[in-house]
């Protein structure tokens, strides 16, 4: 547990809560307000989304105020490697399982996150792809029979 | 009696050779991802949710679901006990003793009284179901907008208060989670709303995707922060069948965990956790050797596992009765039930009598099969725990993506995994807990509905919530509990178990 301190300073965790509350309540009030806010009879489709972005502000605001007095834990170790190939693992398969096909866009994204971890070699990685893709082909293609093309046409398989 | 008709009717239903079949997958499937290191319960149903969207039946892939529940949360004490390392939240506490047991060569004696103390709890709880359901069901089908308005407060609030870390951000994560539920076409009035103008978001945000996203990837994020080897303790667990001194002494506590468990599991909320701590406290004050505890009391095991087992099952009486999730994996069957075509609520028992039974019934088949599986199968358990993290995640990742892009066949759901992954690590790193969030998505919609339908019913008077009865008393409820958990002693109180939990 982190102690209190006598220093003035900020707690960065919370600053950085509090600001992404209140820049998250601002975007879908800005957003809100385009639409028809309407009675509270009869409310339009912005009405109620406006009334949660207030709150979100608010709450944002008091998170930021006590970042100012209290000061927390460290943030702690950042998975930026992880980060790097794990977040765009799902967005490499759905850019290439219609146009390379559901086999080898399971391949790619296993090996992309394969890269998440220093201990995984490059043969290794390989070797694990390829049975994921040759497992998932199995059970959800032939298995579960997903209507999912296994390779597209123009790679000639 | 009509209960034993209804429950007739779910037995015939649950032990199809199809629905047991289905069960038992889950079963198997839950533990199996429950073991395998960093991947809790609420992840594991999120990422093994679509797979249940490819059986056509919603009967036996709710059926699947649920098994996958009680799976994963058995495997999850098998971890707690073996290597100290709690799959869920709600088996920290067997962590305490059941790691010491562990230490003193009684692993398979720790085993098998969380087996047998959960298998009893499910037994009992499974009745209390029954038996409970169909009242409230009555009772829910007078219900109106402005009552169900209220009732969604009070579920919110409750997930604040046992979340654990500070309430002003648990609250945040709740308007978070009913702001993103609101993405989408608004249905009174077909506007699409913050949907950035991309059409493939028109129907909403994918709840799997969310799911996946602030759980699964979030976690594995979290677990590549600092890679390290786990240490098994046991390679090879013997003696599984406890004496009959331990029978002795495990007998109390189970009958007193399932007590608390079953009492506890429906507030809304996730009462499971709850459980699990008010049991072992209780087990800790009554008990004769007070010192026993935290270096290997049998009752500090039997109590929490029967409470959290029975609590697991009693938090589906919210959900199946009024379609009010009680904690974050009845979200997901809730999401579930939409996605299968089911409207949540107290329909379900009226229009879905098999469907509505069955569930109740396969908890009991589930608890069972639990037992009968897993004692023989631990040592393939134990195996599993060696299996490196580094492999299983790529795993994860490959499955995770055909999952999400199987519900919909929506790549834009892919980049929502993403975004959603980067979003749950982010608010994990600012200590705000996800499953107030989870239940804010669940709910937003039906929320404002409710919000709606009763302003036109009212003729735009807000005094309606505290003019009809039930109503007024529902969001009292829901002050009481936001002012008890802002009260400073109880905060302290809740700091304290929360911290003793991690």
């Amino acid at each position: 547990m982190g102690e209190a301190m006598n220093s003035f300073t900020f707690d960065k965790t919370n600053l950085a809560c509090g600001a992404l509350l209140v820049a998250t309540g601002a975007f879908f009030a800005v957003q809100s307000l385009s639409m028809e806010i309407g009675s509270t009879f009869r409310m339009g489709p912005g009405f109620f989304p406006l009334a949660l972005s207030a709150v979100l502000i608010v709450l944002g605001v008091v998170v930021l105020i006590q970042a100012t007095r209290v000061e927390g834990e460290p943030l702690g170790a950042i998975a930026w490697r992880g980060m790097a190939f794990i977040l765009p693992a799902p967005i490499i398969f759905g850019l290439t399982v219609r146009s390379l096909g559901f086999v080898p866009a399971i391949f790619i994204t296993a090996l992309i996150a394969s890269f998440a971890s220093h201990k995984m070699s490059m043969v290794a990685a390989v070797v694990l792809s390829a049975c994921v893709a040759a497992f998932s082909y199995t059970v959800f293609l032939w298995g579960l029979g997903l209507p999912y093309q296994a390779f597209a046409p123009w790679l000639g398989l | 009696m009509e209960l034993f008709d209804n429950l007739a009717l779910g037995f015939a239903t649950a032990t199809t050779f199809y629905n047991m079949g289905f069960c038992l997958i889950g079963v198997l499937l839950g533990t199996l991802i429950g073991v395998l290191p960093g991947i809790g319960a609420t992840a594991t149903i999120a990422m093994l949710l679509p797979i249940t969207f490819q059986i056509g039946d919603p009967v036996s892939s709710l059926i699947m679901l649920a098994g996958i529940y009680y799976g994963a949360q058995y495997g999850g004490s098998t971890t707690a006990i073996l290597i100290n390392m709690p799959g869920e939240s709600s088996s920290a506490v067997t962590a305490i003793d059941g790691y010491q047991m562990a230490r003193k060569g009684r692993a398979g004696v720790a085993l098998a009284v969380a087996a047998i103390g959960s298998f009893f709890a499910g037994t009992v709880s499974t009745f209390l179901v029954a038996i409970f359901a169909p009242p409230l069901t009555s009772i829910a089908l007078q219900f109106g907008a402005a009552e169900y308005f209220s009732l969604m407060i009070v579920g919110l609030v409750s997930s604040i208060a046992l979340a654990s870390g500070s309430v002003v951000k648990a609250l945040a994560m709740v308007a978070l989670g009913l702001l993103l539920g609101l993405v989408g076409t608004d249905v009174i009035s077909g506007t699409p709303r913050f949907t950035l103008g991309i059409r493939e978001y028109a129907d909403g945000l994918n709840f799997v995707a969310l799911a996946v996203g602030v759980f699964g990837i979030a976690e594995i994020l979290r677990n590549l922060e600092n890679e390290r080897t786990r240490e098994v303790l046991v390679s090879k667990v013997t003696g599984l069948m406890p004496t009959r001194e331990d029978f002795k002494e495990m007998f109390a506590p189970i009958l007193r965990g399932t007590a608390i468990g079953s009492a506890l599991g429906i507030l809304p909320g996730g009462g499971a956790i709850l459980a699990s701590f008010a049991s072992y406290t209780v087990e800790k004050r009554v008990s004769k050797n007070p010192q026993e505890f935290g270096r290997g009391a049998i009752a500090g095991v039997a109590g929490p596992e029967s409470a959290n087992n029975a609590g697991a099952q009693t938090s589906f009486i919210p959900m199946l009765t009024l379609g009010i999730p009680a904690n974050p994996v009845m979200a997901l069957m809730i999401g579930a039930m939409i996605i299968q075509g089911i409207v949540p609520g107290p329909n379900v028992a009226t229009e879905q009598p098999a469907l509505f039974w069955g569930i109740i019934a396969s908890m009991w088949i589930g608890n069972l099969l639990l037992i009968i599986l897993n004692l023989p199968l631990i040592g393939l358990w134990v195996k599993l725990l060696t299996v490196p993290y580094y492999v299983l995640f790529p795993i994860i990742m490959a499955f995770c993506s055909i999952g999400v892009y199987s519900v919909n066949s929506n790549i834009y759901d892919l980049f929502a995994v993403a975004f959603f992954g980067l979003l749950g690590y982010a608010l994990q790193k600012m200590r705000c807990e996800p499953a107030p969030l989870l239940l804010g998505f669940v709910l937003g919609p039906l929320l404002e509905e409710n919000l709606r339908r009763a302003m036109i019913l009212s003729r735009g008077d807000p005094s309606t919530f505290v003019t009809r009865p039930i109503s007024a008393i529902l969001l009292a409820l829901a002050v009481i509990v936001l002012v008890v958990v802002l009260l400073p002693s109880v905060r302290k109180k809740r700091d304290e178990v929360f911290v003793e939990e991690e």
